[in-house]
């Protein structure tokens, strides 16, 4: 059964603009991804009618405000199946990370090892390598299978006895694929080690049941799941968000300061330092709050079938970077054009209202496993319909064409 | 001139990558990335007195970053710093969109690129890597 793309799309007020003559065939969702008019909807009405910063004044706005902004935890705990308490609002996925790999990773020892993958984000990287050069950890690598999926037979020699964390992608920005959670879990189990999964892809495509998934960080962007930029998410187990020193130190997340020192808050408002992006984050509640509306057997059928229509039409030039079945993956297809480099596509194809995304997407260490400088990425969300994938398939034909 | 991108001028410069190799004993030989994109070029360079004497390229990189490391390969060789120099405001006038009289005819192709910000640094980049080569080169001394 597929869902009502009409009903949906008429939500994205942003798919009806042109792009001079051509209409706007969207596909860098894996990028940022739009807005519906509930988001929008929210901002607005927050900041319209009930704009104050929160938990700091008694009047009424600044009531409202607090309603709202912990209304909108709420809804992220309900869309991950967790505890509200357990729900951080970060400025993004990236700023998650970079949480966890301050606050969990300065309970670390010299010679502890970290765990992370080839198929990361740069910002599911850089994070840990940093805390390697502050504390003398050890970071360790899983590979990638030549279909662009990790390559997990290397587990049992990989984590070890002095392994404390796991930091890997749920779903690949690049190759689509999505992690065998399961598998990492209980190679972390093992050892006593924790796990950390990057959300930012995977989140938009539906809600997720942590506790069944059994790790212990998740992170997610609010601008990749029809929401604002500037809010994401950290989501930790109790024990260990309370055992975890704060990040960055400000208003919000103390309990009492003196001249000499300060205590801090509990969880979650220890990592909530400053004013948070509150505006953002009930943005985010809403768009979550609508997502858990749709049904996500059809819509992912739909982000699939669109998925294989691109398979099929793709031409023979074309080399997907990623695995080519429909199993285990997003709606996220890289490939690589011997002789047309991504962004000359990209450019062209930008010319017929096709957004597409070249480059080595922030994944160097992936770019450089498969010998390749970066690849042309269609990023297809909820809303992308048939003529989205004809009219790259088409302008594709034409830059090959033009470009080899 | 067209303001389309990629107009056949453009695709020509690139596909005829004017002096594209590696010369085998530059006084200078620099490697330049684009962080954003992964593109990469490298110029090897020979200097002669105070022009210079032999260049060669490689590019990793789009047609428009292929094309103006074409332009520099035609053009640079008996050239002295101060013409690549002024070659390189010239370009980046016109990329500002700056009405400007160019002293290679060749670059006049990158005229439509000043419309595409996310663009330039596609066509400086072998520019920079030019100009980092020469101060190495000279460094290095005769």
């Amino acid at each position: 059964m597929s869902p009502d793309l009409t009903a949906i799309r008429a939500r994205f007020p942003i798919l009806s603009r042109r792009i001079g003559d051509a209409g706007l065939h969207y596909l860098d969702n894996a990028a940022t991804a739009q807005v519906p008019d509930v988001v929008l909807d929210a901002v607005r009405r927050f900041e319209t009618t009930s704009r104050a910063n929160v938990h700091r004044g008694v009047h009424r706005l600044a009531e409202e405000a607090t309603v709202a902004y912990e209304s909108a935890r709420e809804t992220m705990a309900r869309y991950l199946n967790v505890a509200s308490d357990e729900i951080i609002f970060t400025s993004g996925a990236t700023g998650a990370i970079n949480l966890v790999a301050h606050s969990f990773g300065d309970g670390l020892s010299p010679g502890d090892e970290i765990v992370i993958t080839a198929l990361e984000h740069h910002s599911n990287i850089v994070p840990w390598q940093m805390l390697r050069d502050r504390r003398g950890i050890v970071l360790k690598w899983i590979p990638v299978t030549a279909e662009g999926r990790l390559d997990l037979s290397v587990l049992d020699r990989v984590v070890t006895e002095r392994c404390r964390l796991i930091a890997a992608t749920h779903a690949s920005n690049v190759t689509g694929a999505v992690t065998d959670v399961g598998a990492i879990v209980a190679a972390a189990r093992k050892v006593g080690a924790r796990v950390m999964l990057d959300g930012a892809q995977r989140a938009p495509h539906g809600p997720i049941d942590l506790p069944a998934l059994d790790v212990d960080f998740y992170v997610l962007s609010g601008h990749k799941m029809f929401a604002p930029s500037g809010v994401g998410v950290l989501w930790g187990r109790r024990a260990l968000l309370e055992a975890m020193p704060p990040f960055l130190g400000g208003g919000e997340m103390i309990r009492t300061v003196t001249l000499d020192r300060s205590t801090y808050a509990a969880p979650p408002h220890r990592f909530e330092a400053g004013t948070p992006p509150v505006a953002a984050a009930i943005g985010l509640g809403a768009a979550a709050q609508w997502l858990m509306t749709l049904d996500w057997v059809a819509v992912s059928a739909h982000e699939l079938l669109l998925t294989q229509r691109l398979f099929d039409g793709l031409p023979r030039a074309a080399r997907v970077v990623g695995p080519t079945g429909l199993q285990e993956r997003l709606p996220v297809v890289s490939f690589a054009i011997d002789g047309a480099h991504p962004h000359d596509i990209c450019q062209m194809l930008d010319r017929r209202g096709v957004a597409l995304r070249g480059g080595h997407h922030c994944a160097q260490p992936l770019m450089d496993h498969f010998g390749i400088p970066g690849t042309t990425r269609a990023s297809i969300a909820l809303y992308n319909d048939a003529a989205d994938i004809d009219a790259l398939l088409d302008g594709l034909d034409d830059a090959i064409r033009r470009l080899t | 001139m067209t303001d389309e991108l990629y107009h056949q001028a453009i695709l020509d410069q690139a596909k005829a990558a004017c002096r594209a190799g590696r010369l085998e004993t530059p006084d200078a030989s620099v490697t330049i990335d684009n962080p954003l994109c992964g593109d990469r070029v490298t110029i090897d360079l020979r200097l002669g007195g105070d022009h210079i004497a032999d260049l060669s390229h490689r590019v990793r990189g789009c047609v428009l970053c292929q094309a103006a490391a074409s332009v520099i390969g035609r053009h640079a060789v008996g050239a002295t710093a101060e013409t690549v120099n002024a070659a390189e405001d010239a370009l980046r006038a016109m990329l500002r969109g700056d009405p400007v009289a160019v002293p290679w005819p060749d670059l006049s192709v990158f005229s439509p690129v000043k419309h595409y910000r996310s663009r330039h640094d596609c066509v400086l980049l072998p520019f920079e890597a030019l100009r980092t080569a020469i101060a190495g080169a000279r460094k290095k001394g005769p």
